[in-house]
């Protein structure tokens, strides 16, 4: 079972509370129909997939209901940090620096 | 290599079995080939028979970073059924299910392909009449599935409980019974026996690090720990890691790999008679021949390389089966493992040619491509070879996530398959 912090409610939680969402920062685009096919099967399909750190989004479903993001390691599973939806992007050395 | 026989066996028996050759030579890399498989599981193994026996391309290697078959085939509870929705999909699997019929002949292996039924249990109206949606379906494309009321369940399978006051209570289920099982070990084993006969080489233990790229984009080999190797095609059958071994040649694919898991008890006597799947309480159970009944489990709800997968999860499934067996609630378990699974947006797998000439990839098999483990090595061999799609695999190719021409398994299963 994943801990996991919520960046709202600022505790660590059982996983059981909450859904994952998701590749983060998949930017909507503000122009649907300027949008050519190719444009279209990144937005909607092409997903990162990253053996090691993976930029996603989580919700706090049984808790507070909110979505933030998170970085977290998909070879250790263990999370490197979570962050408010809206907040820009962490910088990646930053966060891996303490663990290698 | 010796053609296995009753006579062999006997003639084996009187020396003491100590005359049996090496089933495939441990093979070093050559410097160069013209095909190069990436990755040594059943798809992969399988797609080097079928290049050799039937395209007659035989300087073929096939690759992998650990042992042969010790992915997802290695790992899967080898449920075959041809069951789907889709035209494209029914046509798919059942090609797959044509093959399993003679694949021990075929490779004078056993495989033990065991057709011993997949009955698909229905709990609420949805699922009778998403079911029966499906027999019509089948039944329209030539593939066996019909309906089943709770008290047919019951005869088809003593072990269930049809109460109706089960929390999940069984109102019929949908049966094909040409499909079954199959040893998933053999049958690794056996395709790379009769691919290494014809001349193809296995390499294990060699991690592929990157595919190489000529000048003109075109495919030029691809970067080993044991160095790099060279290849006019590179066919890529990954399954969990296609994401990160595509990447390299700068081909990004509609996947995201997930644990998925699995677990046996500890072995009893024969019992469970045949394979049942309860997708709305996420459960499957069949008993292997060695007598562990088999479960499968799901997929984690994030993604990840972890190979291990989490233990609300089998919680969660071990609930279930207990709940639709309550005879098993006090089976001990032996061992839970994970692999790592390649899902698409629309659940249905690629079997395509790719923007880079010489590229190939057979991918997105997810949580259920074992059964379809011949006809998409069959299907592969041929787009390989040929540079185009067999008219089976035509619709599975990458383009269908540009179009929007998706084959939405997804929709029609709701769950993993
Ligand atoms: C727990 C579980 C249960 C399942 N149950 C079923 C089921 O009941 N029915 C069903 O039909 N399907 C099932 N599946 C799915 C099925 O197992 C797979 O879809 C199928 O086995 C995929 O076969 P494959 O040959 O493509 O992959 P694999 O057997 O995983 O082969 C891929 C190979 O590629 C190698 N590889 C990866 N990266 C590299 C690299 N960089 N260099 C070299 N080699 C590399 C790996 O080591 C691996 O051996 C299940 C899967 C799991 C995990
Ligand atoms: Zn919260």
């Amino acid at each position: 079972m994943l801990l996991i912090h919520c960046p709202y409610c600022e505790e660590t939680l059982p996983e059981a509370e909450f859904t994952y969402a998701g590749q983060a920062h998949v930017i909507r685009p503000e122009d649907p129909s300027g949008q050519s096919d190719d444009q279209w099967q990144e937005f909607l399909f092409i997903r990162a997939n990253p053996k090691g750190p993976h930029y996603e989004r989580w919700r706090h479903f049984h808790g507070c209901g909110r979505f933030f993001n998170a970085v977290r390691d998909t070879v250790s599973d263990k999370f490197l940090t979570t962050y408010k939806a809206g907040a820009p992007r962490p910088d990646l050395s930053s966060l891996t620096e303490g663990l290698k | 290599m010796t053609h296995f026989s009753a006579f062999s066996l006997l003639k084996n028996a009187l020396t003491g079995h100590k005359a049996w050759t090496e089933q495939w030579p441990d093979s070093q890399p050559k410097k160069e080939y013209d095909v190069i498989i990436v990755g040594a599981g059943g798809h992969g193994l399988g797609a080097a028979y079928y290049l050799a026996k039937q395209h007659g391309i035989t300087n073929v290697a096939v690759i992998d970073k650990g042992w042969l078959g010790g992915g997802n085939t290695g790992r899967n509870t080898t449920i075959i059924r041809s069951n789907y929705l889709y035209d494209e999909s029914a046509k798919l699997y059942d090609h797959a299910v044509d093959l399993w019929e003679n694949l021990s002949q075929d490779l004078n292996y056993n495989v033990m392909y065991s057709r011993r039924g997949v009955l698909m249990l229905a709990h609420n109206v949805h699922d009778v009449q998403s079911f029966k949606r499906h027999i019509h379906a089948n039944r329209l494309n030539g593939v066996d599935n019909r309906w089943l009321t709770t008290q047919e369940c019951k005869d088809y399978c003593p072990p269930l409980n049809i109460a109706q006051n089960a929390r999940y209570p069984v109102m019929g289920g949908a049966l094909q019974e040409r499909a079954g099982t199959a040893r998933h070990d053999a049958v690794a084993w056996g395709y790379a026996r009769g691919a290494a006969m014809r001349g193809v080489d296995i390499i294990q233990n060699c991690p592929v690090t990157a595919i190489r790229r000529n000048a003109d984009g075109s495919v030029a080999g691809v970067e080993t720990a044991k160095g790099f190797i060279k290849a006019k095609k590179v066919a890529v059958s990954a399954a969990g890691h296609t994401s990160v071994v595509m990447e390299t040649a700068g081909v990004r694919l509609p996947l995201e790999s997930y644990p998925l898991q699995a677990l046996v008890s500890e072995p009893i006597k024969p019992i469970f008679p045949c394979v049942v799947m309860s997708n709305a309480v996420h459960a499957y159970i069949s008993q292997s021949d060695k007598g562990e009944l088999v479960i499968g489990s799901g997929t984690d709800q994030y993604t990840s390389y972890s190979q291990r997968g989490g233990l609300p999860l089998i919680e969660h499934t071990v609930a279930a089966i207990t709940e639709v067996f309550p005879i098993f609630n006090r089976m001990r378990m032996l061992r839970k493992w994970g692999g790592i699974v390649d899902v698409t947006p629309d659940r249905s797998a690629i079997i395509s040619k790719t923007p880079v000439e010489g590229l190939y990839v057979n991918c997105g098999w997810g949580t259920g491509g074992f059964k379809a483990t011949p006809g998409a090595a069959h299907t592969f061999a041929w787009t390989v070879a040929k540079n185009e799609p067999h008219p089976i695999n035509a619709p599975f190719t990458m383009e269908r996530f540009r179009t929007g021409r998706l084959i939405d398994e997804a929709a029609a299963a709701a769950v993993a398959h």
